[in-house]
């Protein structure tokens, strides 16, 4: 059996095949095959009389339009906001669960950041709406307790998205962070305090440089996840806060421009991927560390 | 000698209930090296955290050349540690490493490189200082963790266990590299550790310490051949031990008899107590002289016939052990000269051994 296994033997070769086919399937026929026909696609032009052309018309629309290449940076610049709030307060809570708790109670803190998700999306950002629209719990408080005289709408801006995203992310960002948290030994932050350190010392040289690869892997999960969302911003954002996704959605669904639709896609796949490898660049870190 | 650089008074800790250190006193000359000896769990490292400043006591003073350091944070003590797993920083170089304590406390650039450069010459690693800390081997990463203490110069340099991940030669080398830098630079030292011959071997004085409290303070000799406590025989060195009941006592001496009926003459206690009902008899390995003939023991004050039952060749070190009745086995250390070479599984020989090399105690429920 351990000779079967072993992938230098010619029967270990067709056990490692046989057992990374469906794996491989999988891979090919729900995610390479749909993306090369839908890459294939965001090169059509359609012209007169039903005829198709091949053009990068789709493409260079994006830069000409103001509308979509201004959503774009809109979300890609929300999307980066949102990653850093949740990095600011995941490490703390992740710092606190990995380190400070023990035991039972860190099972509790673990699965409450967890509970959030047995919900779903669309259920979760329902609820925002309850809490924060403008007959909501929130508005109403505030008037029960006399801070405001009259109704306040607090859906519908940037800042409501944010909160939204924030929420939605917190767990891919705390996940990695507290594996990060638990592989650091105490006795590092004794020696950093020993040595003369401070909390903030102690913090910037010892902690962040431990806990990066694992900070860089939850700001990339987080970052992918806001960008591509669709449900948050559209629901708590509504017209105000437009997001990308939003214009795919309208090129596939309502104007029926899959062409268009297809390249916006892509796009966003590629705008996407250059904005974290220059994030890893600026922060120093390599994927494979990362990922590991 | 200067003032004493380090004392401790009274000090205890207790958790949940549980004395982890109590009403601990001892005082470390300035410049010398101390170590603290007891099994694990005996409260050692609890005391070294307080030293450090990681755990308060519950009662009892930490003084530093007469001043009390309790309500100083561990950053701001002067006083530095080795941690058992060194913890040097893996993110940085050793040069880094080196300098993180300089750098917290401001020092100018030029002075940090300098001093580092200093520090590196002094624990014979001149050229680490770009390396990764990987990079190094056990022994060397153990002078880079002192180095990055000692370049603070502390006046008081706390050690946890730090030879305990070494292989036995590196650490056996270690402990003779540790006893010369510490006699070379001077800083005060105090260890702990649970390997009583690195505390014999390193230390000036040495604190055996059991169930939180401290058995007998003294110099490796005078723990080795004035035990003061059973703990203390037992645990320093290697002892025959047997249980005895006493007969009686004159000049100095106790007269004791095993069950089996073997009688033993040993040391009276040197504060003159005197030893009475069933009491430990102690006799060093060394101290019995084993031989084929009865005519060589015969003038010593205790003798008896025995039987090998194993032989425990280890160079210089071998031993045999006998059995000289039902009850009493006795490890003997095999004399150098090669005479007892021959020695076989099952031949009846010859012991001795005198009377003030072996120690009674009485039997006390705790030890």
């Amino acid at each position: 059996m351990i000779q079967a296994m072993n992938p230098a033997t010619p029967g270990g070769k067709l056990t490692f095949w046989l057992l990374f086919a469906p794996a491989m399937l999988w891979l090919i026929a729900l995610i390479i095959a749909p993306h090369l026909q839908l890459f294939a696609i965001s090169f059509r032009e359609p012209s007169a009389g039903g005829q198709t052309s091949l053009g990068l018309n789709n493409y260079s629309e994006f830069f000409i339009e103001p509308l979509y290449w201004r959503t774009f940076a809109r979300t890609a610049i929300m999307s980066i906001v949102t990653t850093i709030l949740t990095a600011v307060i995941g490490l703390p809570v992740a710092y606190y669960i990995a380190k400070l708790t023990r035991g039972y109670s860190k099972s509790i803190l673990f699965v409450a950041c967890l509970l959030p998700f047995w919900v779903s999306e669309l259920v979760r950002t329902l609820g925002w709406m309850i809490l924060l629209r403008e007959t909501g719990v929130l508005s109403g408080f505030l008037q029960a307790i006399g801070v405001i005289d009259h109704p306040i709408e607090f859906l519908y801006n940037d800042a409501t998205v944010i909160v939204g995203l924030v929420y939605t992310s917190m767990l891919f960002m705390v996940v990695p962070l507290i594996n990060g948290f638990e592989s650091l030994e105490d006795s590092l932050i004794e020696a950093g305090y020993d040595l003369g350190g401070n909390i903030f010392s102690v913090t910037r040289d010892i902690i962040i440089p431990h806990v990066m690869p694992g900070l860089v892997s939850g700001c990339i999960v987080v970052f992918m996840l806001s960008l591509g969302n669709y449900a948050t911003p559209t629901l708590l954002g509504g017209k105000n806060s437009l997001w990308f996704t939003e214009q795919i959605y309208a090129q596939f669904i309502t104007r029926f421009n899959w062409e268009q639709g297809a390249a916006f896609g892509f796009l966003l796949l590629v705008l996407s991927s250059a904005i974290i490898w220059l994030g890893l660049r600026l922060t120093g870190q390599r994927l494979v560390d990362v990922v590991r | 000698m200067a003032a004493p650089d380090l004392n401790v008074v009274d000090l205890s800790k207790s958790y949940e209930g549980i004395t982890a250190v109590d009403r601990v006193s001892f005082t470390v000359p300035s410049g010398s090296f101390f170590s603290i000896l007891g099994p694990s769990g005996c409260g050692k490292t609890t005391l070294l955290r307080m030293l450090a400043g990681f755990i308060s006591p519950d009662s009892g003073d930490i003084r530093i050349g007469g001043q009390s350091v309790l309500g100083l944070p561990p950053n701001r003590r002067p006083i530095n540690m080795v941690f058992q797993h060194l913890a040097l920083f893996p993110n940085m170089t050793v040069a880094e490493n080196v300098a993180y304590g300089l750098r917290r406390r401001g020092v100018s650039k030029a002075e940090i490189e300098q001093r580092v450069q200093k520090m590196l010459n002094r624990v014979s690693l001149p050229d680490a200082g770009p390396k990764r800390i990987d990079q190094l081997s056990g022994g060397q990463k153990q002078r880079i963790a002192i180095a990055r203490c000692l370049v603070l110069e502390p006046a008081l340099l706390l050690l946890d266990e730090p030879l305990g991940a070494l292989d036995l030669k590196l650490r056996e080398h270690m402990k003779v590299e540790l006893k010369l830098l510490q006699a070379e630079i001077g800083t005060t030292f105090v260890y702990i550790t649970h390997d009583q011959s690195e505390a014999l071997v390193m230390s000036d004085r040495v604190a055996v310490m059991n169930k939180g409290r401290l058995e007998q303070v003294g110099t490796p000799q005078e723990l080795y051949y004035n035990p003061e406590t059973p703990f203390v025989a037992s645990f320093v060195g290697v002892s025959n031990r047997f249980a005895c009941q006493v007969l009686g006592q004159n000049n100095g001496e106790v007269a004791l008899k095993t069950r089996e009926g073997l009688t033993v003459y040993a040391a009276a206690q040197k504060n003159g107590s005197a030893v009475s009902g069933t009491a430990s008899v102690f006799v060093r390995p060394e101290a019995v002289l084993i031989t084929r003939d009865r005519a060589s023991v015969a003038a010593l004050r205790n003798q008896a016939e025995a039987k090998v039952t194993n032989i425990l060749f280890d160079g210089a070190n071998s031993s045999a052990i006998l059995e000289v009745t039902a009850d009493v086995s006795l490890t003997v250390a095999l004399p150098q000269d090669g005479r007892m070479s021959l020695l076989k599984v099952g031949e009846t020989v010859h012991v001795g051994w005198r009377s003030d090399a072996t120690l009674c105690f009485a039997e006390t429920i705790s030890a």
